[in-house]
């Protein structure tokens, strides 16, 4: 029996009131003001947050992200100047960092576990890191203490699923739809069909991310999953100068949607 | 594959290392693809009727087998004995039609109709759009957009025989991001599409796939070098290093001999020159990186070599020290260029003028001894940028 972690734990927390799970997802240092932003979305009630750390060649991103990553990177973020942040401040949700695994395995997977920790973050999420080549970075996060995220895919056969969900830990990251990330007009039905097959399998938080980027569509998933990770959309407005306060309102709106506060949702169930 | 092949370039492990090298570190959407294209290929390889169909397609489509010319003239100025196994003779024009043809043939035997490629100098992108022409199959090509403006003919060819050529407009906008691009397709379209990686890098079992179908270079080298030879092998065997696919080819036909094997990469592109491990598109390899892990872009004359990263089996190589490779400059490689057309009438690929700068740079070191160079393809698409170059 492993330990369940702060991110699995609070995760766990809402799921076990009734609630669902809201994961937002904010790029690491983009623009001067993205410290607040994490306090402004913790506030509007994410119960976890993602942090990306650009990456050079992000395969698994669209162009929201990768614009968000070229605009952080050209100002002069390091890994380091966004882990240095985010350990002088104080948060009261817990954190998870996405980054790609070569920022790991160039820090070295122990030294990098090992400096998420030291920044008060709880979890990570490499999404080029499949589960075959988990083997070296999982060791280290173990041993470190750091929850490593693994995502599943709609193309995983059924074998495979309960294969990951075993050594994902925190949560389990359904994608949503065969692509890259990045808002779309609906919710693809891959999204159901894999929150479905996970949650027969595993008792772990479900999450869907990847595809999510209205409250809609996120109330919608939410019918089967725990709850969702929402990355472009958030992007999309941090990069439209939306400011702290724009960010949040728009953590609030899925927040409220997900609470079934949300005008038209309020007795909404599965279609 | 001969035994001696096996024992220094063997089939990687279960998990796809050659060595600490290799692997499969794409997005989990794409792992069941790259296992079902592994049982798949290796089904194809075991079964006769493909190997026959292939070897019939190479030789009657494609022109094979190339020869392998000896270079009197440039041997005298040089000061050795020059032999150029000659890929630019098959059909599009450089060795990369080997590679497209088995994978081509692989798509159709699982059932894909559309095909994905990225390129570099276009000549991959040129012999997938061929092999979608020739099976009736749907392409798309990804190039880098610097890459379409130096590279414009190939763009026309590929659009003549019916491909789709999309613009990779991030990062360097060469070879690197047209590959990020490839894979963003490919992660979006895996149910139908079949992904035509060029050169021999990416997730297992590209690097090794793509190897055994350039293994052909290296098997009629060895042979033709032995009756040109009487029997014997050459000193030296070189090529160009982009991803590492022709230089892969005709080393695997000599790793088992006392040829010296030596992989000429760009100055300003020398992944393997740096020696230090990363991880990007799919492998553990050699890769040029920042002190944190961002991979740099690479600075190269030739669009075909103008990558940061190179296939993991050369890292491997390196590592054990049976291959070595060394790097040229542009400059170097303007001459290099002009050398071969001068004194033997063939006008080289810029990427493999590479291999020839350094033949040149290095004539003492190579006084008296009998060097193969792997001409990997022909320079017609590099016209235009070199009249550029030379002013004229
Ligand atoms: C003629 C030629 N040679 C070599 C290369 C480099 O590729 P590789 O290192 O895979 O042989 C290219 C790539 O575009 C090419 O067109």
């Amino acid at each position: 029996m492993t330990t369940i972690g702060a991110f699995e734990t609070a995760l766990r927390a809402r799921r076990d009131s009734g609630g669902k799970i809201l994961v937002p997802y904010i790029t690491g240092g983009l623009g001067d003001d993205w410290i607040e932003t994490l306090h402004a979305v913790a506030e509007a009630g994410a119960d976890g947050i993602e942090i990306g750390i650009p990456f050079s060649d992000p395969v698994m991103d669209g162009p929201t992200i990768q614009e968000a990553n070229d605009r952080s990177l050209s100002s002069g973020t390091t890994p380091q100047s966004i882990l240095n942040a985010v350990r002088e401040t104080d948060l009261q949700v817990p954190l998870a960092v996405m980054t790609y695994y070569n920022i790991a395995f160039r820090a070295g997977d122990v030294r990098f576990a090992n400096a998420l920790v030291d920044a008060g973050i709880s979890a990570a999420i490499l999404p080029d890191l499949p589960l075959e080549e988990t083997t070296s970075w999982a060791a280290a996060a173990d041993e470190a203490g750091v929850e490593t995220i693994l995502l599943a895919a709609p193309t995983a056969p059924d074998e495979r699923l309960p294969l990951i969900c075993e050594r994902s830990r925190g949560f389990v990251y359904g994608v949503g739809l065969l692509g890259i990330t990045g808002v779309r007009s609906s919710l693809a039905r891959s999204a159901m069909d894999i929150a479905t097959r996970l949650k027969a399998v595993t008792d772990k938080p479900v999450l869907v991310g990847v595809g999510v980027g209205t409250p809609d569509q996120a109330v919608e998933v939410s019918t089967v999953a725990d709850g969702v990770v929402v990355g472009s959309a958030i992007v999309n407005r941090m990069l439209s100068g939306a400011g702290p306060e724009g960010v949040a309102e728009l953590v609030a709106e899925f927040r409220s949607a997900l609470d079934g506060r949300w005008p038209g949702h309020a007795t909404r169930g599965r279609q | 594959m001969s035994d001696g092949v096996k024992a220094v370039m063997g089939d990687p492990s279960e998990d796809g290392r050659f060595g600490q090298f290799g692997g499969r570190f794409v997005p989990e959407t794409l792992v069941p693809a790259c296992q079902d294209l592994e049982k798949a290929f290796r089904s194809a390889w075991g079964d006769q009727v493909f190997r026959d169909e292939l070897s019939t397609l190479l030789a009657d489509y494609a022109g094979r087998p190339s020869p392998v010319t000896e270079c009197h003239r440039l041997g005298e100025e040089l000061g050795y004995r020059v032999l150029l196994k000659r890929e630019d003779l098959n059909h599009t024009g450089s060795h990369k039609i080997n590679n497209v043809m088995g994978q081509a043939l692989l798509a159709k035997r699982m059932g894909k109709t559309r095909l994905i490629a990225e390129t570099g100098a276009g000549q991959h992108g040129v012999a997938t759009a061929t092999a979608a022409a020739l099976f009736g199959m749907e392409c798309i090509v990804f190039m880098g957009e610097v890459d379409i403006v130096r590279q414009e003919l190939n763009v026309f060819r590929m659009n003549l025989l019916g491909a789709e050529v999309v613009p990779a407009m991030s990062g360097s906008r060469t070879l690197k991001d047209a590959v990020n691009e490839a894979m963003r397709e490919w992660v979006a379209q895996v149910e139908d599409s079949y992904y035509c990686l060029g050169s021999a890098m990416g997730p297992h079992p590209y690097p090794w796939m793509v190897r055994t179908f350039h293994e052909v270079i290296g098997s009629e080298a060895r042979e033709q070098c032995a009756r040109i030879l009487d029997g014997g092998v050459p000193d030296v065997v070189t090529a160009c290093v982009g991803g590492g696919s022709n230089a892969i080819g005709i080393f695997s036909g000599f790793a088992d001999t006392d040829a010296e094997l030596v992989g000429v990469e760009p100055a300003g592109g020398a992944a393997v020159g740096r020696r230090v491990p990363g991880v990007v598109h799919g492998s553990k390899s050699y890769l040029m990186q920042d002190e944190v892990g961002q991979v740099l872009e690479a600075q190269s004359i030739s669009a075909g070599l103008d990558y940061p990263g190179v296939g993991p089996e050369h890292a491997h190589l390196a590592d054990i020290g049976r291959a070595r490779y060394e790097s040229v400059t542009d400059a170097e490689v303007v001459e290099g260029f002009q050398l071969l057309a001068r004194t033997e009438g063939i006008i080289p690929a810029l990427e493999c003028a590479h291999a020839l700068a350094w033949m040149s740079r290095e004539r003492d070191e190579l006084a008296g001894k009998t060097v193969l160079m792997n001409l990997s393809g022909r320079g017609d698409k590099d016209v235009a940028q070199m009249m550029e170059v030379l002013g004229r």
